[in-house]
């Protein structure tokens, strides 16, 4: 590792522990930048590595949601009760309950979104191009419709997530808590990553983006890769989406949970913005759009959302490449892109 | 749900009916697409929103004292320029680039159309009343809105009125043109651009005959467009790009099956069994493909 | 030495075009076999039709005695039958370097080799490739801005990263700088002496076909028109007229 490098780390490790005291008003919105961050990292998987433009990543963000929040209760009370009674007022975690039904729930958050992204894959990821990019919209938004007609998750009205124990802390230990596990998760959504894209599995993808039938005529099973990769992403969005749930307290099924035109669009927003394609553009862009929604959305009062399709299509027409593309070509040598003229004129010569 | 519809056949012809008559109008909306996306390759995802914005103007004048139905005049003119003005402003950037590019845009688009509509005409479901009776038929058991048979004949009116047009009319010729092979058509003095800025006024156009059919023979609302853009892109894969006859036929189908999963699903799940049934569709055609070892591309 | 490839009575129709009929041929183990015919005579479909692109309507193809038209293409591929593109196919925005290790052929993929670290032998074995082919000096850059003539020539140490039995070329001198051409065919026949791969090969030029080939086959109208010794073929008027466009 370089030098450089340790100092980058080092302050995001620092940053990432020092926040809440550092800026203990922002804590709830830095736990979501987080959450974003996670959202950017793993579509950038498939969109910018693999070239598989998915706008149905959400799918596995709201089903780990629901998960979650439906093992948290499920453990200990009749889910139907919960749901059809408004949750909290009839039944109450204790602090034990609550920190076990938030385990498993948070565990299996993670494994159900990528056990339906293995089953799902095979057909799905079949589809190349703008077939991919609709059907998976589609996908989105039918679970997001079919979520809001099932009674036992409490149907278009939502359901609430177990509130914070009272016997411990209050608020403030509540958003410490999670503010921490937003942090550790996005930490080791990004170390896994990072790892991947060093091995064999991330030269393969990049490598279905270049040219998948290539790719399959060299001896590869693209299939396989494809749908591991959708897997690794399915995973940590479904913990992203189980934590969400958890720090807003209320699961709703089109707003929050499969929120196709929030969140669904925020994360494709962000990879591009940051760069996609490449390992820190989705952090960057993450982050940067993050404190510019935060930043200005209140100057926008209700206009947020003219100014969000604005965003977008101001960042496709003029800056498609992202934050990272542009340094590229400012600086390619830093990202080990030898220039050497003599190198790039040299005659090939065969004797 | 309703095993009623299993001993009541007479609803079924109600669905039926139903459907088939929603389906020419759906049908519509797809002809816009196919056009555009055969001519321009760029798939428009707020392809929803403009039949929604024709919707509103139709509900404008309806408000204003004007019969509605006669937005189906105002209201294409209206949306060719606003067409045309999109492509000006935008898609003329994304049109050579890659197809998610020019998603990635027409979604902008329509996040922010659906935005403007609320501000304009309000978060409410609208309707705009025809007051053209209803038709009852089978001794009074099926009962069609005229409203809807008037809507399902102006659909192919206009839908026939576009082939002749892109058959005999000049532009028509340059965009079918454009549409077979843009770079000849280039060399051959057509002026894509013009072709191109045309081709998205048209689909407007056509977009502003079905939105003010459906502000008289449906509800409106900012935020329903997009089920309008998947419903046409599904027909659009099933029919393939230009075959009017085959458009209007997956039409008629798309409808009678949303009918039915209305009837047999409940309401709540209709727009659920609309998505779906594109993931099916789009998932059956890959492996149908598959078996001869190509892909849907 | 055995036969490695054989393909017998294939068929293969798009539409109303036939563009393989009761095709036959067999290549020997160790062999350079050419494979000429005027364009539109069906050479391409046929590598397609072996290493499975497209089914074939009819017939079969053997691979080292085993059966093969019916398996997909990457698991022909992994038998060590490979093929090369008329039109380049690369890896555009990764450097040479990459396309070179993403070639390589993992033992087997099981998840502890897919996310296993490239190792360091193979970076050194993907050198050595290019500087065969003449590309070391360009091993840093995107293989997109290479020119076609050199995006062949990786697309060749490509093919030979990965160690087949076999290797299909279309047209492997099409598009390169001819002073470079006597190089080329001093490196396939090394590919073939040294490496020990059997080729088969496309090609239009007939002085590079007929120093490499020691048996060709000619093709006209997808069928096939002749077969024999680069001699017996040179002076086969039917392959003459064939060329000739006389019927």
């Amino acid at each position: 590792m370089s030098k450089n490098n340790i100092i980058i780390y080092g302050l995001i490790l620092v940053f990432g522990i020092g926040a809440p005291f550092l800026f203990p008003a922002y804590k709830l919105q830095i736990s979501i930048l987080w959450i974003l961050t996670i959202l950017a990292l793993t579509w950038d998987i498939q969109g910018g590595q693999m070239g598989y433009n998915s706008f149905g990543n959400i799918l596995f963000f709201g089903i780990g949601m629901y998960v979650c929040s439906s093992v948290q209760i499920g453990m200990f009370f009749p889910l139907s009760e919960w749901t059809a009674s408004g949750g909290e007022k009839t039944f109450l975690h204790t602090t034990s309950q609550y920190f076990e039904g938030f385990t498993y729930g948070l565990i299996l958050a993670g494994i159900i979104p990528a056990i339906v992204a293995a089953l799902i894959g095979y057909g799905i990821l079949g589809l190349r191009g703008h077939y991919f990019a609709i059907c998976t919209l589609g996908i989105g938004i039918a679970a997001g419709e079919i979520a809001g007609g099932i009674e036992l998750i409490g149907a278009g009205q939502g359901m609430t997530v177990p509130p914070w124990p009272k016997g411990i802390g209050g608020t403030e230990l509540r958003s410490q808590f999670f503010y921490y596990l937003c942090f550790l998760t996005v930490s080791i959504t990004f170390l896994v990553i990072k790892w991947i894209y060093q091995t064999r599995f991330g030269l393969v993808l990049n490598a279905i983006r270049d040219n998948e039938d290539k790719a399959e005529a060299m001896g590869i099973h693209t299939m396989r890769y494809k749908i591991i990769g959708w897997v690794v992403s399915a995973f940590f969005l479904g913990i992203a989406g189980g934590l969400m749930g958890n720090m807003i307290g209320y699961i709703e099924p089109t707003e929050i949970a499969f929120a196709g035109s929030t969140y669904g669009v925020f994360m494709v927003l962000m990879a591009i913005l940051g760069g996609k394609g490449t390992l820190w553009g989705p952090v960057i862009g993450a982050a940067v759009f993050h404190i510019f929604k935060e930043g200005f959305w209140t100057f926008f009062l209700g206009w947020q959302y003219v100014a969000l399709g604005a965003l977008i299509i101001v960042i496709v027409i003029f800056f498609p490449e992202g934050i990272m593309g542009w340094l590229r070509e400012k600086y390619p040598h830093r990202f080990g892109e030898v220039v050497d003229e003599a190198d790039r004129t040299a005659q090939v010569e065969l004797t | 749900m309703d095993f009623l519809i299993f001993k009541a056949p007479i609803l079924m012809v109600q669905a039926s009916m139903d459907g088939i008559l929603l389906g020419l109008l759906f049908a519509l909306i797809a002809y816009g697409m196919a056009l555009q996306w055969g001519v321009m390759n760029i798939i428009n995802i707020a392809q929803g929103e403009l039949v929604i914005m024709g919707g509103y103007i139709a509900y404008f004048m309806y408000t204003a004292g004007i019969h509605p139905a006669f937005g189906i005049i105002v209201s294409p003119i209206i949306m060719y320029f606003v067409g045309w003005f999109l492509y000006k402003s935008i898609i003329n950037r994304v049109v050579e680039r890659d197809l998610f590019i020019s998603i990635l845009a027409t979604f902008g688009i329509s996040i922010l159309t659906q935005q403007l509509m609320n501000f304009v005409f309000g978060a409410d479901v609208v309707v705009a009343q025809s007051n053209f009776g209803t038709t009852l038929l089978f001794d009074d058991s099926v009962t069609l809105p005229n409203a809807k048979i008037f809507s399902a004949l102006v659909s192919i009116v206009f839908a026939v009125a576009l082939v002749l047009y892109m058959k005999k009319s000049r532009l028509g010729r340059a965009i079918r043109a454009t549409s077979q092979n843009p770079r000849a058509a280039k060399i051959l003095g057509v002026d894509t651009e013009k072709v191109y800025a045309a081709t998205f006024g048209i689909n407007a156009a056509l977009c502003g005959v079905a939105g003010s059919l459906i502000a008289i023979t449906f509800t409106l609302h900012p935020y329903v467009g997009l089920p309008y853009t998947v419903r046409s892109f599904m027909i659009v894969i099933i029919a393939g790009l230009g075959n009017l006859p085959a458009v209007a036929l997956s039409g008629v189908g798309l409808g009678v099956f949303e009918e039915f999963a209305d009837y047999i699903l409940g309401t709540e799940f209709r727009i659920a069994a609309v998505f779906l049934l594109l993931v099916v569709i789009l998932v059956y055609r890959r492996f149908k493909l598959s078996k001869k070892r190509e892909y849907l591309k | 030495m055995g036969i490695i490839l054989e393909v017998d009575q294939v068929y293969k129709h798009f539409g109303g075009v036939k563009a393989n009929e009761n095709v036959s041929l067999t290549v020997e183990e160790g062999s350079i076999v050419g494979l000429i015919g005027p364009n539109g005579s069906g050479k391409t479909t046929l590598f397609n039709s072996i290493v499975g692109t497209h089914p074939i309507d009819q017939g079969s193809i053997y691979f080292e005695g085993r059966e093969i038209s019916a398996l997909p293409v990457p698991a022909i591929a992994k038998l060590g039958l490979l093929r090369t593109f008329q039109q380049t196919r690369i890896y555009e925005k990764l450097n040479c370097i990459q396309n070179m290790l993403v070639s390589s052929k993992p033992e087997n993929d099981t998840v502890y080799n897919v996310f296993a670290k490239i190792p360091e032998e193979l970076t050194e074995k993907s050198e050595n490739l290019l500087k065969f082919v003449g590309l070391y000096q360009k091993r840093n850059l995107r293989a997109g801005d290479l020119s076609f003539g050199q995006q062949k020539l990786l697309e060749l140490a490509m093919a030979l990263m990965n160690e087949p039995k076999m290797l299909l070329l279309d047209e492997p001198t099409a598009g390169i700088n001819p002073t470079l051409i006597n190089g080329i065919i001093d490196r396939l026949i090394k590919v073939n002496k040294e490496f020990g791969i059997t080729l088969l090969v496309i090609e239009h030029n007939m002085r590079v076909i007929m120093s490499l080939a020691q048996k060709m086959f000619c093709l006209a109208h997808g069928q096939l028109l002749a077969e024999g010794t680069p001699e017996e073929i040179k002076n086969d008027h039917r392959v003459i007229d064939a060329y000739l466009g006389v019927q």
